[in-house]
């Protein structure tokens, strides 16, 4: 039988505990899997531990597995282990896993932890005590003991979460703890790291459904209004009534845009994207579109605003894809710049650069930044060993190398890790090693250097980031992780390569050798902006003026944070360097992870063709964007905030609105009269509006989204309540009201518009040109609520916003975009998948991935003529054909052949 | 139905003659029963295997520690997953997930007719409408 385990699962626990009461009664083999790895085949969602016996069943319950291990050591099942299982099952865990969450996941401590538990705890304890047994079933240690001490370890082993006063639990908790099968199990799992061990693996775990209900992520939290004073109010009654008047003249459009003194001037990057592939949705989310809802932002508050991005070209990816595709890396680049543009353009992205890593600018400053560092002695020489192939005549980059893995001895480890155990690995100690292009055996020569000397500069970082940090807008991932290589101490850091695809080395000795990739990528955010005007130091040397704004995914903050502050601060050179941080988590994609090669997940160029705007990708991207916390795009989810709050909630308000102005007043915004219920909703409105720019101004990108949606709430319930198609049948009072009430609705609506511009540029033009919104009021977001529509203001024709999205629709994309089989990793590799085959976007397929299908479909080849041998069942015949065709499909389009019966439109 | 509802069937069916009067304990009414010789038994699960074991039909518990195991885990799955769904898409899943495991087999351990079955049935009965030609239901 085989035990799937993964890192820092919980319920290995127990499970590895109970383990030891099966020794030497059956062969038990451990594998590791991924925390999002669907081992049980009939399971949708992934589960471990999951035991599979040797006839093929599954266990997946962690009891069941440990109860199964004693039941083969000769235990026998009684009523009282059944009810302690029973109630693990169903009342300690919600518990456990609702603590364990708010303590690993959130970092929540003390009562905030305690409080979901205690009164299990208290259960076990007085159960002990009235028993006055030493153990949960009786005397001696049994299956009740193992499993309920493996679901407690994690949260008890913390003495912080052990009550003192629950005496029983304490001594009962620390006996079973300390049996050896009970340590072992522990120092397997936690491996001395407490608690914060099971975090990788509780992070990729959905929120556990005890706190589903209680607001913790994304989920709106019912909006209790705010009292407002009588000032307040006052206040937002007064600049309404300014209307247009309080608005300043728009700022002419510059070109190009440069820092004016006196003046809050705002540059914005976004990660440069790498030019070998396709971003994913997630690197969309994760950088551009962020800093582009930023950078709208900014220039709505009439900033002065720089918003640039490119592609980074340089490196040894570049030179594989080049081998790959049998282009020269020049041409790799210069048709990846183009996907990615044309990618960004769709999204409307509004750069005003988006350049490009390989030009003589970027050559030009980085020798320059170099030239200094060198002078000033931060630059050292060492010598690297290296495997070289003196057949290519070049040295080889990790991923150019295969060969043995020195730890497990499986044939295809890579140069920098082993597919198979999972092993970090240096290419020199790989057995066997190949060239991957010649496959000829590489020998290992010494290679000359140059380093960063990190160590010299830590100071002067440290202080830079002392004046910097308190009080700006770094993100906490960002701040947590430049804190946590600073107490690791900085270490020298290489910046050349042996390749010939880079920015050249200016130093004697170095001319077959270019930069790393790292220390000149993020050079290139001035290269692109000396691009872009000549005047470029005017942005980037001139830190007294310039706020910078770099975003990007958590895995760049190293380089943004630390080695590039370093350089610029040794090049001592005024550089301006950032002021704030802003680091996303990552997105996942539906439960796993997004995988080109695997072909699961949307990438940016697919997301054209399902046929729904960019402006919704936008939004349900903003609103799931993994702010504080990673998230997922889900399809369900996505068609479900398309339809409630996009349709239901802000379209709706926003065309009834528009729609009463059409029908009731001929398209005239009819006069306003407030009464003091419509002086409170503008005051409701102008905080909710305040609430919105507090978060942009720091950032808040999701939470920011919220308080758009909150006003069309509060906007429909106004409608809802006050009913002007009722009224405008009335009296001559009825009418008037009924008046008001439109008039008010469509200002709210027209302050929408402008709010949702960051968010949804295409429907908040739509909307403003429906509305024939002025251009001042267009373009300028004040923090007051402005009668931007006043009485007599002729609007344009309304019509819907959005479309519903349906059911069929999302499922037969959620099938598209599913991926393929190759989920699995190699160790599970014999395992047949019995999900339904989507393959249809699997694009990119290595040589391996086709190798293991060819094998799988050999094997359930077999299996198939086996069972019509032995004239098997036909249900379990058809079965096992039907996994044959999918995995022949798939294998079909792993080699890119032309499916049989082809489904759907194939893609390119 | 009611958990004491559901333990009362189950007792018929399995030819128990006197029927238990169970009581209901807390939010979930979680079913308790006093025995006569003993401490009470609290939960569905563990008071159906106790009737099980009265009636003299412990096979229905599993012969081997394989079978044990595996209607343990369900009857587990009973009270946690069914008992506990909350939303239209989580029984979706969940009834898809049962269908994909049944697919091969013809009661929850595969061939023999177990206390797992029975307790699922009445579980998903709410839930599955009959005319919905649930591969399930025939199995049951």
């Amino acid at each position: 039988m085989r035990l799937f385990v993964s890192e820092g699962a919980p319920g290995s626990l127990p499970v590895l505990a109970a383990a030891r009461r099966a020794q030497g009664r059956a062969e038990l083999l451990i594998s590791t899997v991924g925390p999002e790895e669907c081992v049980v085949p009939f399971l949708t969602q992934p589960k471990v531990p999951v035991l599979q016996l040797d006839n093929g069943n599954y266990l997946f319950s962690t009891s069941a597995i440990c109860r199964y291990f004693f039941l083969l050591s000769g235990w026998e099942q009684d009523d009282l282990t059944n009810q302690w299982l029973e109630w693990e099952a169903t009342e300690l865990q919600p518990a456990l896993s609702a603590a364990l969450y708010y303590l690993v996941v959130q970092g929540k401590k003390g009562e905030d932890v305690l409080g979901p538990v205690r009164r299990a705890l208290t259960h076990i304890d007085h159960s002990l005590s009235r028993r006055s047994c030493p153990f949960l079933a009786g005397e001696t240690e049994s299956l009740a003991d193992i499993v309920l001490w493996g679901a407690l370890y994690p949260l008890l082993q913390d003495p912080a979460y052990l009550p003192e006063e629950l005496g029983a639990l304490h001594s009962w908790f620390q006996t079973v703890s300390s049996q050896e099968p009970c340590q072992r199990a522990a120092e397997t799992v936690l491996k001395q790291q407490g608690v914060l061990a099971l975090r990788p693996y509780l992070q990729k775990q959905p929120q556990p459904s005890s706190l589903q209900g209680r607001a913790v992520s994304n989920e709106p939290e019912e909006e209790e209004l705010a009292t407002l004073s009588e000032e307040e109010i006052a206040m937002a009654v007064t600049a309404w009534e300014k209307g247009l008047g309080n608005l300043p003249p728009l700022r002419p459009p510059q070109n190009p845009v440069l820092p004016v003194a006196g003046e809050r001037n705002v540059l914005i990057t976004s990660a440069l994207p790498y030019v070998n592939n396709v971003p994913h949705l997630g690197n969309i989310i994760g950088c551009v579109l962020s800093a582009d809802v930023f950078a709208r932002y900014s220039r709505l508050r009439q900033w002065n605003t720089l918003y640039l991005c490119g592609t980074d070209e340089y490196g040894t990816a570049t030179e594989t894809k080049a081998m790959e595709e049998g282009l020269t890396p020049q041409e790799i680049c210069d048709k990846y710049h183009a996907i990615h543009a044309d990618i960004y353009r769709w999204f409307n992205i509004s750069f005003d650069i988006f350049g490009r890593t390989t030009t003589p600018q970027q050559t030009k400053i980085t020798q320059d930044i170099f030239q200094r560092l060198f002078s000033r002695g931060f630059v050292l020489q060492d010598t690297v060993e290296q495997l070289r192939c003196e057949q290519c005549a070049r040295f080889l980059a990790d991923r150019f190398v295969e060969g043995v893995c020195p730890f497990c001895g499986y044939e295809e480890a890579r140069g920098d890790q082993c597919d198979k155990c999972g092993k970090l690995i240096n290419a020199t100690e790989l057995k066997k090693p190949q060239c991957k292009v010649c496959r000829s055996c590489p020998v290992v020569k010494s290679s000359q250097h140059l380093f960063l000397d990190l160590p010299k500069l830590e100071k002067r970082l440290e202080e830079w980031l002392e004046n910097t940090l308190p009080g700006s807008d770094w993100t906490p991932n960002a701040r947590f992780i430049i804190r946590s290589w600073l107490r690791d101490g900085l270490k020298p850091r290489c910046i050349t390569r042996d390749l010939k695809w880079g920015t050249p080395v200016p130093l004697e000795g170095f001319e077959d050798k270019v930069f790393y990739v790292w220390f000149d990528a993020t050079i290139g955010y001035l290269s692109i902006t000396a691009n872009y005007t000549d005047q470029w130091e005017r942005w980037w040397k001139n830190p007294e003026q310039v706020s910078l704004y770099q975003f990007m995914a958590k895995d760049n903050v190293p380089f943004h944070g630390l080695v590039f502050p370093c350089s610029a601060l040794g090049a001592e050179d005024n550089y301006t360097l950032v002021s704030h941080l802003i680091a996303t988590e990552y997105l996942n994609y539906e439960d796993g992870k997004f995988s080109k090669s695997r072909g699961v997940g949307v990438f940016g160029d697919m997301a054209q063709d399902t046929g729904i705007p960019a402006d919704i990708w936008r939004f349900y991207l903003l609103y799931i964007r993994p702010e504080g916390q990673d998230s997922a795009f889900s399809w369900t989810d996505m068609l479900l905030k398309n339809n409630s709050e996009l349709l239901n909630n802000l379209g709706n308000f926003i065309n009834r609105a528009g729609m009463f102005v059409s029908k009731f007043f001929g398209g005239y915004v009819p006069e306003m009269v407030l009464t003091s219920d419509d002086q409170r909703l503008l005051a409701h409105v102008t905080l909710e509006l305040q609430h919105y720019h507090q978060l942009l101004e720091k950032v808040r990108i999701r939470d920011a989204l919220r308080s758009i949606l909150t006003i069309s709430r509060h906007g429909n319930q106004y409608i809802q309540v006050n009913e002007p198609w009722k009224r405008i049948k009335g009296s001559e009072a009825d009418r008037q009201r009924a008046g008001t009430v439109t008039g008010l609705a469509v200002n709210i609506a027209a302050l929408l518009s402008v709010m949702l511009q960051p968010y949804m540029p295409t429907v908040s033009a739509t909307i403003q040109a429906q509305l024939q919104l002025p251009p001042p009021a267009c373009g300028i977001l004040l923090t007051n609520f402005l009668c931007t529509l006043p009485a007599g203001h002729l609007i344009g024709t309304v019509s819907p916003l959005f479309q519903k999205l349906e059911n069929d629709q999302i499922e037969s994309l959620r099938q598209r975009f599913g991926g393929g089989q190759l989920e699995e990793s190699l160790e599970l590799k014999a395992k047949v998948s019995s999900k339904p085959a989507v393959g249809e976007t699997v694009t990119a397929t290595g040589p391996q991935q086709i190798q293991v299908l060819m094998d799988e479909v050999t094997k359930q080849g077999n299996i198939v003529r086996e069972l019509k041998a032995q004239k098997a069942d036909k249900n379990q015949v058809a079965a096992e054909v039907a996994k044959l065709l999918d995995l022949k499909k798939q294998l079909a389009l792993a080699e890119g052949k032309p499916l049989e019966t082809p489904k759907g439109k194939k893609k390119k | 139905m009611a958990a004491a509802a559901e333990l009362t069937l189950l007792e018929k069916s399995l030819g128990l003659s006197k029927g238990n009067k169970y009581s209901a304990q807390g939010e979930r009414q979680i079913p308790v029963l006093q025995t006569n010789n003993g401490p009470s038994l609290t939960g569905l699960t563990t008071i159906a295997a106790h009737l099980v074991k009265q009636a003299n039909k412990e096979y229905l518990l599993g012969s081997t520690a394989e079978e044990k195991a595996i209607v343990q885990q369900w009857l587990e799955y009973r009270v946690t997953r069914v008992d506990g769904h909350s939303s239209k898409d989580d029984i979706h899943a969940l009834l898809k997930d049962l269908n994909s495991y049944l697919e091969d087999k013809v009661y929850l351990t595969g061939y023999n007719f177990t206390l797992a079955d029975i307790l699922l049935y009445y579980g998903l009965h709410r839930f599955i409408i009959v005319n919905l030609k649930h591969r399930l239901v025939r199995n049951l």
